[in-house]
Parts: C-alpha cells; sequence; structure tokens
C-alpha cells in the first residue's frame, strides 16, 4: 500500500522553505477543490494512489486518495477510533488500517471530541496536554501528585466516533448543532463522500475488495484496473495488452460518468504533468546522496503525498523543482532540515506508522540516525514517454513486482545513498509488503554487508506498535552499525 | 595502574541483575531479584550487588544499565545501551568461540550474529510473547507445577505430544483440553519444550546456524528448551550457570571497556 500524508495540522505553524510550502499547498488545494466541486454538485472520485491519474486528468474530474487521508487521520491520531468503528461495522482487525479507516469513513463514521449531554461541554482527557512551566520556564509540579501539573490551555477533549448519518436524521436545534461542531475539522477529515471510485490493485489487491466494498456502500461506479502480479522482472507483453484494453474500457466508463468525451489534448498535458513530476521527485530524492544529507529521509514520507494526489497536475511538477532547487543551495551552504547531526544513515524500509511519528523518530534523533532510502523514490519516480510505457510503469509498485525486482530497488538505493543499516517496518496492516521481508532482509546483509533490524508496527493502528521494542531495535542496529563502522576504520 | 571496578545491570521485564567486575576480568559480586522493571527490583538488585562485593557506588569507575528498564537509571549509570550488545559481550566472554546467541528472556527472544565476540546482526520476536519465559510460566501454571520443575518433568516423557498453537492462550487452552483427555503431563510439558524449540529455530535460521551456538537468559536453566533446541538445530548449545547473569555481565565488561577509551 502506498504512502503519503501531509502531517498533522501544527506543522503548518513551523516554518518552512517555499518549496515546502508550494508541496503543502498543492496538496490542500486539491482537497479544498474537491470540497467545492462537491458543493457545486461536482462529481469527485475517490482514487487509489498508484490509479492512472492522467485518465481522470484527461476529464477535469476532481479526485482525492483514501490512502493519503487515512494516513493523515492516523497522524492526526484517529487511527484507532476508526479503526475500531469499521471492527464495529464488521470488518476484520486483521485488514489493513487505511482500509479499516477508509471503510468506517465512508460508512459515516467521523472521529470527534466528546461531549457531555447534560452541559454540552467536551469531556477533557485528564491524560493530553503539555507540561505547565512557570515564568522562568520550570516545569510546575503538583504538591498533591508529586507529578508535573498539565497546561490547561494544551489539553484536548477525548476522541469519540460520531456518525454523519445519524447526526443528518436530527432535528434542527441544539443537539444537531452541538455534534456538528464537535465533529474533527481537518483536512482529511471533511473528505467529500465518493460518487465514482477508481481502483488500482497495483499498490495491493486488498484494494480491490476495499473499493468494492465502498462502491456497494454507496451504489456508485467502480472502475477498476487490474494489474497481474509480476512474476519475472520484465513485464511481460501480454500483460500490456491487457491493462490497455481495460485502459481503453475505464475511458468509456469515465466518459459515461463525467458524460464528456475523452480530451486527449488533456490527456497529454496530464501525462507531461506527471513526467515532469517524476522527474522532479526523482531529483528531490537524489538530494539523500550527499553526505551529511540536505534533508531527513522522513520529509519525503510528507512529500509522497504530491506524488499519490498531484503527480497529473502542473503545480506539482512546479513545487518539486523548486524543492530540488532549494535543496541544490543547501547542499552549496552545507545546511539541512535534519534537526541532528547525522551520524548514521539507514533505509527505513515500509511505510511509517503513522500514529506513532514522534516515537519513532525518538531514538532515530537521539542516536543520530538519518533516514537516507525510502523504496518510494524508484516505487513512484516513474517516466514513461507513450501509452505502453505508461502501462508497463504502472505495473511496477512496490507490491505487484517479484522479489527480484523489489530487492535490486532497495540495494540500488541502498548503495547510492551509502546506507549504513536498514530498518524494517514489519507493517501489520500489509502482509505483501512484510511477507517477503524475511528474505530481503537476509539478502540486505548478505549483498550490502549492513546490519537489518526489525520492528512490529502499523501503518495506521496504533495498537501494533510498542514503543520500548522499537528503542531496544533501534539501539541494537546502532551499536551493530557502529561496530560495523569501527571494523571499516581498521578496529580503532 | 589502579584497580577499575565496573557494574553493569540488566533491568529485564521479569527479573533485575547485576555483577561488579574488577579490572574486566573478575566477577566479585552478583545479584539477582526476580522483578524487573518499574518494581523496587532494580534498586535492590544495586543494593545487593554492591553488599555482596563489598563495595559502594563511590568505588565504581563505570556503570553501564542495560534490559528494558535500562532507561530509567540515568541519573545512576553512565551509559544504557541494548541488551542485544550486552549479551553478546557477556557470551562471548564465557565462550571465546560463540557466533550465536540465542537468548530467550521474560518477553522476547533475540538471536544474536556474532563476530570476534562482537554483534554484526541479530534478529528478535515479534510482537508476540510466544516462546518466551512468560509462555513457560503460563504453561507452568496451567499444569499446576513449578517452573523450575518443568525439565525434570519433561524429561520423565515416554509419548511426547505436539503443542501446535504459537499463540500463548491458544497453547494454553491447548494443553488445557489435553489435561482434560488425560494426557501425562510430563508428555505435555516435553510438548511445550519442542513448541518453544519450533518457534526459536525460526529466528536462528534467519540469522544463520552458526555454530558455537551458546543460549543465555533465565530459560536457558530449563534444560528440556536446551535439549530440544539441539535437536531442532542439530547442533551442540552450550550454557553456563551464569546464563541469567550473561546481561549484566555485557554491560559490566562493556562499561571496562569503556574506562579504557576514556
Amino acid at each position: 500500500m502506498s504512502e503519503e500524508v501531509k502531517v498533522p495540522v501544527k506543522a503548518a505553524k513551523t516554518e518552512v522553505s517555499p518549496g515546502v510550502q508550494a508541496l503543502r499547498d498543492v496538496v490542500e488545494n486539491v482537497y479544498a477543490e474537491a470540497r467545492e466541486a462537491k458543493k457545486r454538485g461536482e462529481l469527485v472520485g475517490w482514487s487509489s494512489s498508484k490509479f492512472p491519474c492522467e485518465l481522470a486528468e484527461a476529464f477535469g474530474l476532481h479526485v482525492v486518495y483514501p490512502e493519503n487521508q487515512a494516513a493523515g487521520i492516523a497522524a492526526n491520531r484517529d487511527g484507532e477510533v476508526m479503526c475500531q468503528a469499521a471492527e464495529d461495522l464488521g470488518y476484520d482487525n486483521d485488514i489493513c488500517g487505511y482500509a479499516r479507516i477508509s471503510l468506517a469513513y465512508a460508512a459515516g463514521k467521523r472521529a470527534a471530541k466528546k461531549l457531555d449531554s447534560a452541559t454540552g461541554q467536551y469531556v477533557i482527557d485528564p491524560n493530553s496536554g503539555k507540561p505547565l512551566k512557570d515564568d522562568s520556564g520550570k516545569i510546575v509540579i503538583d504538591t498533591v501528585t508529586g507529578k508535573p501539573k498539565k497546561d490547561p490551555k494544551t489539553m484536548k477533549p477525548f476522541t469519540v466516533v460520531d456518525d454523519l448519518n445519524e447526526i443528518a436524521k436530527l432535528p434542527e436545534g441544539e443537539e444537531k448543532e452541538r455534534r456538528t461542531a464537535a465533529l474533527k475539522s481537518y483536512r482529511q477529515m471533511v473528505m467529500p463522500q465518493p460518487d465514482f471510485v477508481l481502483c488500482c490493485n497495483n499498490i495491493c489487491n486488498c484494494m480491490t475488495k476495499w473499493y468494492e466494498n465502498i462502491a456497494r456502500m454507496h451504489n456508485i461506479p467502480l472502475i477498476m484496473i487490474d494489474i497481474p502480479y509480476n512474476n519475472t522482472v520484465e513485464v511481460e507483453n501480454a500483460n500490456i495488452e491487457y491493462i490497455r484494453c481495460q485502459f481503453e474500457d475505464a475511458i468509456k466508463k469515465l466518459e459515461e460518468i463525467s458524460g464528456r468525451k475523452f480530451d486527449e489534448e488533456r490527456f497529454e498535458k496530464a501525462c507531461a504533468n506527471a513526467n515532469r513530476t517524476a522527474k522532479a521527485w526523482l531529483k528531490v530524492c537524489d538530494f539523500l546522496q550527499y553526505k551529511p544529507a540536505p534533508m531527513s529521509g522522513f520529509d519525503l514520507f510528507n512529500h509522497m503525498a504530491d506524488v499519490v494526489t498531484a503527480r497529473g497536475k502542473v503545480q506539482a511538477a512546479d513545487a518539486f523543482e523548486l524543492l530540488a532547487t532549494e535543496l541544490e543551495e543547501k547542499v552549496k551552504t552545507g545546511g539541512s532540515t535534519l534537526p541532528f547531526p547525522e551520524k548514521y544513515r539507514i533505509m527505513f524500509e515500509g511505510i511509517p506508522c503513522w500514529p506513532k511519528l514522534p516515537d519513532l523518530f525518538k531514538p532515530l534523533k537521539e542516536n543520530g540516525v538519518n533516514v537516507t532510502a525510502v523504496v518510494y523514490a524508484p516505487a513512484f519516480g516513474f517516466v514513461y514517454n507513450g501509452l505502453d510505457e505508461m502501462v508497463r510503469a504502472y505495473c511496477k509498485a512496490p507490491n505487484s513486482v517479484c522479489i527480484e525486482q523489489g530487492v535490486a530497488w532497495r540495494e540500488g538505493i541502498c548503495r547510492d545513498n551509502k546506507v549504513d543499516g536498514v530498518l524494517v517496518h514489519y507493517n501489520r496492516s500489509c502482509k505483501p509488503w512484510s511477507g517477503y521481508m524475511a528474505e530481503m532482509q537476509r539478502r540486505f546483509t548478505k549483498d550490502l554487508g549492513v546490519p537489518c533490524a526489525g520492528f512490529d508496527g502499523d501503518q495506521a493502528d496504533p495498537r501494533n506498535f510498542n514503543a520500548a521494542q522499537y528503542e531496544t531495535r533501534v539501539q541494537g542496529l546502532v551499536e551493530a552499525m557502529e561496530v560495523n563502522k569501527k571494523v571499516r576504520e581498521g578496529g580503532k | 595502574m589502579s584497580t577499575k571496578y565496573t557494574l553493569g545491570i540488566d533491568i529485564g521485564s521479569t527479573a533485575s541483575k547485576c555483577i561488579i567486575l574488577k579490572d574486566g576480568k573478575e566477577i566479585i559480586g552478583k545479584s539477582l531479584i526476580d522483578v524487573g522493571a518499574g518494581t523496587s527490583g532494580p534498586q535492590r538488585a544495586i543494593d545487593e550487588v554492591l553488599r555482596d562485593a563489598g563495595k559502594t557506588l563511590d568505588d565504581m569507575t563505570y556503570i553501564l544499565a542495560t534490559g528494558y528498564g535500562r532507561n530509567a537509571l540515568m541519573n545512576l549509570a553512565c551509559k544504557q545501551m541494548s541488551e542485544l550488545s550486552c549479551h553478546a559481550k557477556g557470551a562471548a566472554f564465557l565462550f571465546h568461540n560463540v557466533h550465536t546467541v540465542i537468548d530467550i528472556g521474560g518477553q522476547d527472544v533475540k538471536v544474536l550474529h556474532i563476530e570476534n565476540g562482537v554483534m554484526v546482526n541479530f534478529q528478535m520476536n515479534d510482537k508476540c510473547a510466544a516462546g518466551t519465559g512468560r509462555f513457560l510460566d503460563v504453561m507452568a501454571r496451567v499444569l499446576e507445577v513449578k517452573v523450575a520443575d518443568l525439565a525434570k518433568l519433561g524429561a520423565m516423557s515416554t509419548h511426547r505430544v505436539a503443542i501446535s498453537s504459537t499463540c500463548t492462550v491458544f497453547a494454553e487452552s491447548e494443553v488445557i483440553s489435553q489435561l482434560s483427555m488425560g494426557t501425562d503431563k510430563c508428555d505435555i510439558i516435553e510438548g511445550i519444550h519442542h513448541s518453544i524449540a519450533n518457534r526459536v529455530t525460526g529466528l536462528v535460521r534467519r540469522v544463520g546456524v552458526l555454530p558455537d551456538i551458546v543460549m543465555t537468559g533465565g530459560v536457558a536453566q530449563n534444560f528440556g528448551v536446551v535439549k530440544a533446541l539441539e535437536e531442532e538445530l542439530g547442533q551442540k548449545i552450550h550454557t553456563s550457570p551464569l546464563t541469567q547473569y550473561v546481561g549484566a555481565l555485557g554491560a559490566a565488561l562493556l562499561a571496562y571497556q569503556e574506562t579504557i577509551e576514556e
């Protein structure tokens, strides 16, 4: 399953470069324009992350991305309640966390601030909030409990799940107003419901059933592009033919849905934009080859949001090109967005645990570990010329290629980006991705001669992650990298 | 050169262990308290090891903490390291030709690949606690026997039964159903030992079965599990009477190394 997130609202308050701000704005606009379009009565589609976006762009249709949305909801700490809401609807907790969040959302479930029905006030979570500091910046200790007091201004209400459909049925009045006001209002929690869905199973197979369920729930058209799993590194010609026919079928269906004819010129323009975006994205990723790197590899996870939601738009290409220029300057001046000195360089394999980003980042920061390689660079940086090459490019996603291709992608980027070790996220949401990781890990150690550590987690469901276990594994990896470094430096 | 005393503290999930070393060679004190992180165990273990060695904290040149509770000792220890490196160091001190360490602790299993006495790679169990010391605790409770007696009871088995569930909770119900069928406890226990061995073997094979293999951690005291692992891996497994102290020993050794490097 693929990636992407514009991380929490707070991030917007920090000062960022014009390039990063432009990338944030691109994603914000995709969602804002979709909301506006919905209000005007226009159609809005939901799409899987590696569906050929060029097709919908050719019709000028507004499309939003549930994977990006789910990652954002998870990063905003609402993944658990939304996953539970899906489980309450009958979806098994073994199903992908993104799928559960998205299915709950599609069913009208929304994260909301907990209300006291008697008073209409929000019920504050006593465990939330930051420690209270006095005028001199010292933490204030509660004399009764001996623990730091909480700053009331930073305390937040408990989060619960509410139901849009239930709220809609309420008579106009106080309760309806209160419950509507209590709904979380960040961007990912206010995505318009779909009028059609676009599903391509190159990114994962769970996607097929996930989108079928949404289509059935809303009684809307599903356009499916089936990408056969690639058992060989080269894509079979028969598969190209099979997929090209599906593209043609998808175009016909989109003509029916939109009531418009396929606009060849617009399609060509979207393809050109997608190629420009891909080239600029690869250029940005390549800056991680510098030692020290001019950015944190975690930034790439954030920028993936643009690759997923807007790669066919000229604004995404412009923003990535701007960021590349900024990074070029940073390399010249020796600057970096990494908030600590880079001591070790690793590949982070898999999607981050979005609900636990601070826990994920903490031991890396403490040990001077920068993520300088992620598989998204080769997996989403695809450049093509003509329809057949485009089809071929869409055949290749992290979960649709054979292990030889997967290893080659990763080992290539590990060598280019000079990593000292590999940290593998055994992502409980993603069975295909985690399933082949044990063998990949074995090959990384053998072929690259670097230590690898694996940890359990989940891209969206925090119940599958344990910070203490993760910290021990990171510290073990750091200690093994230290030994390797000493051996390389002549056993000093 | 004056004598250097180093203290290694290993605060695990179920026990607290300490070792004091003299000049990185001689163990002059050790302690073990059967409760771990978040309890009174760490302080009691520290007090006891100092008493055992006849020393005070001021006599210590360097203190290094390891184990899940290591970060709670920030104010006392000069440095914290993972139990992975500490077990590797401790095992290499006790067995010079070690290449693989299997550490089965209270809540996790670690397999370490050692070269020239230091850890170069490792594997750990996933989040599930099956195959760990906690698994044996649960099974012993259901069987109404002491954990310490499991090995000798298992040795009396004549017709070992298969305990196939990997989940501790499901394995518990599997054991209960065997008991209700009247299966001999010894046969169930031997099945449990092999169940642990099966689970651990998978991790060992991921790292590579490289002799000499040393088993550390509390579960290594159970010779039934050690024997089952030897059968599964087809290799001799070395253990030490100090098995529970290996992490603390490694910490004390690494502490000594720090004093030299300093």
